[in-house]
């Protein structure tokens, strides 16, 4: 294990060329301009294919290619690049291809801006694209964890033939912490992929389609999916949880807004408030059973997030009325302090 | 379908059979459509140069969406446009395959122009095998980019009219501007020459990937009898009295010679 001091762009990029990346294609946006930097610098040193595309649209069809071929492919980007990418995404999901795409989110909608938010959440975990399909959408809030869930995001990708999704902002990205970055994966451990497009000599040939024009077919491939996402609902759901046992008030939130929300928690208890933090680091599978046993004892289930409330329908559906479930939230780019947020714990606090 | 399969009496010599990179499964094509014609042309390629092992072909959407079943091969579907971005994916991360797209006017000329031009600017190492018949043809009969001043598709009932949608583009003559590509041409199947012809350029076309030269395009003019409205012989002469005025036949950039 390296212990060394980097951005979440970085880390992330590093990360994922120690899972085995192999291929990664890119078009330049803000706030993730470090990660396409450290690829274009080291990814051929290290034996991987490093291009920068003419679009979004193409980087991820290149990335459709190189999954299709059997490669550890990876793309990122950050909000309106992520929607370019969508039609790819639909046809990855629907043809079974293991990917792993990145985004930094920023502002939006629209051009928006380059500040951190989180306005990609229904996106990221309900479709995006056309079609019934999900991602693994692993939410990092720190740098070290980045690294970590893209190592991962390698790994139940290619399990369940799903692509993953690092759903990140801008301040993770920019942010410098020190990392141990875990050690390169063992190429021989990264299971065989039979299904591949590597030439069909000696055997039937491969076919990867998401297609069938006979609705009974397509109900088949729909159905695998589907099987696959209940699968992984059952095995995949990751979450973290902080001072929940006798807390009064739980915070929910992810990635930047989930550490922001951590020290809320330390200073709520510095103040005799019993609060408490559930964590969701799969926002898809959502942490539903987790949120659903707190809110039979916990009055309170306070969402926060860098949105108008996304990840809160997730929330109330899962407590179904079981607890109050209020929701603080800031827009365009702007993050609250942990002193705001605490202002809003006291509020639905009964002391 | 069974294969069938003939003996062949002492002193005699097959000369002709079905391709063996090709399957089983029989086309899916209008009576009078070039897809066939072309379709085989690829799988005397394959089999010439001793390539099936290793080739990957990339299907596109519209008429011959259903390419991967007619062919003994490795095969991808790739979003309209995409064949390209998907081809430069697939032989980026293993230089070893074959990789070759067949395309359609309006997946090529139109919604994938940029994947086109740019993979062709960066020379990628695949074949492109590029169908003009100037029509889309599996939604109905609409202008392509390559439709012909005054043709009638269904979205230009009057005739297209170069002053409300321009002028076709001639996407092998801009593709023959740039640095990188090694071979753009121009071929027909209207004819028995004209099939010869477009058969040594496929072929080229696959010998320069194995070669390592770069990007290679076969634009070949095609006919959509169904939706011209057209009977195949009428179709036919549809190719030489117009197509081939807007679109001349020949190389367009040869590289190395």
């Amino acid at each position: 294990m390296s212990r060394v001091l980097m951005r979440g762009n970085e880390a992330i990029a590093e990360a994922a060329i120690r899972a085995g990346l192999k291929c990664y294609f890119c078009y330049p946006i803000t706030p993730q301009g470090e990660l396409v930097e450290y690829m274009a610098r080291e990814l051929p040193k290290r034996g991987g294919v490093f291009l920068q595309a003419e679009s979004e649209v193409a980087a991820i069809n290149m990335v459709y290619g190189a999954a299709a071929a059997g490669v550890r492919t990876m793309t990122s980007s950050s909000s309106p690049g992520i929607s370019l990418k969508q039609e790819g995404i639909s046809y990855l999901a629907g043809s079974r291809l293991p990917c792993v795409i990145v985004n930094m989110m920023r502002g939006g909608p629209g051009l928006g801006n380059i500040a951190p938010a989180q306005g990609d959440y229904f996106q990221a975990t309900k479709g995006g694209g056309h079609g019934d399909y999900r991602l693994i959408v692993l939410a990092p809030s720190t740098v070290p964890e980045a690294a970590q869930l893209v190592m991962l995001a390698f790994d139940l990708a290619d399990k369940y033939r799903v692509p993953a999704m690092i759903l990140g902002d801008g301040m993770l990205g920019q942010m410098m912490e020190p990392v141990e970055l875990p050690p390169p994966v063992d190429p021989s451990s990264i299971p065989e992929k039979p299904w591949a497009l590597t030439g069909a000599e000696g055997r039937e040939p491969n076919v990867i389609l998401s297609f069938d024009l006979s609705p009974q077919g397509l109900r088949e491939m729909n159905r695998v999916l589907q099987d696959t996402y209940r699968e992984i609902e059952r095995s995949e759901v990751r979450w973290e949880e902080v001072e929940t046992a006798d807390a009064e008030i739980v915070l929910v939130a992810y990635g930047t807004m989930g550490r922001i929300a951590k020290t809320v928690v330390e200073r709520a208890r510095e103040e005799g408030i019993k609060a408490g933090l559930l964590r969701p680091i799969t926002l898809w599978p959502f942490p539903y059973e987790p949120l659903r046993e707190l809110a039979e004892r916990v009055p309170t289930i306070l969402t926060v997030e860098l949105s108008a409330g996304q990840m809160w329908e997730d929330v109330r559906l899962a407590v179904e009325g079981r607890a109050k479930t209020p929701f603080y939230g800031e827009l365009g780019g702007v993050v609250p302090t942990p002193r705001e947020i605490l202002s809003e714990v006291k509020k639905h606090v009964s002391s | 379908m069974s294969q069938v399969s003939v003996e062949i009496p002492p002193g005699y010599q097959k000369v002709f059979g079905r391709p063996r990179a090709l399957s089983d499964a029989p086309y899916t094509y209008c009576p009078g459509c070039h897809h066939g014609i072309i379709g085989r042309l690829i799988a005397e390629a394959i089999d010439e140069l001793g390539i099936q092992g290793r080739t990957v072909g990339i299907a596109p959407v519209g008429c011959s969406v259903f390419l991967y079943r007619f062919y003994r091969c490795d095969f991808i579907q790739a979003a309209h446009g995409r064949a390209c971005a998907v081809a430069t994916g697939l032989k980026r991360a293993n230089p070893d395959l074959i990789v070759f797209s067949y395309q359609g006017d309006g997946d090529l000329a139109a919604i994938g122009t940029a994947e086109t031009v740019h993979a062709a600017a960066r020379g990628e190492n695949f074949t492109v095998i590029f169908v003009n018949n100037q029509i889309y043809g599996m939604t109905g009969g609409e202008m392509a980019p390559t439709t012909l001043p005054g043709q009638r598709t269904v979205t230009t009932p009057q005739g297209r009219d170069v002053a409300l949608t321009g002028y076709p583009l001639k996407i092998s003559e801009m593709l023959a501007q740039l640095d990188a590509p090694a071979y753009i041409t121009r071929q027909s199947v209207h004819d028995a020459r004209h099939v010869q012809l477009a058969r040594k350029a496929i072929l080229k076309a696959f010998r320069n990937q194995l070669e390592g030269k770069g990007f290679s395009l076969v634009e070949v003019l095609a006919t959509c009898p169904t939706n011209f409205r057209m009977p195949p012989v009428e179709a036919q002469k549809w190719v030489t009295e117009k197509a081939m005025q807007f679109f001349p036949l020949g190389d367009l950039k040869v590289r190395d010679e």
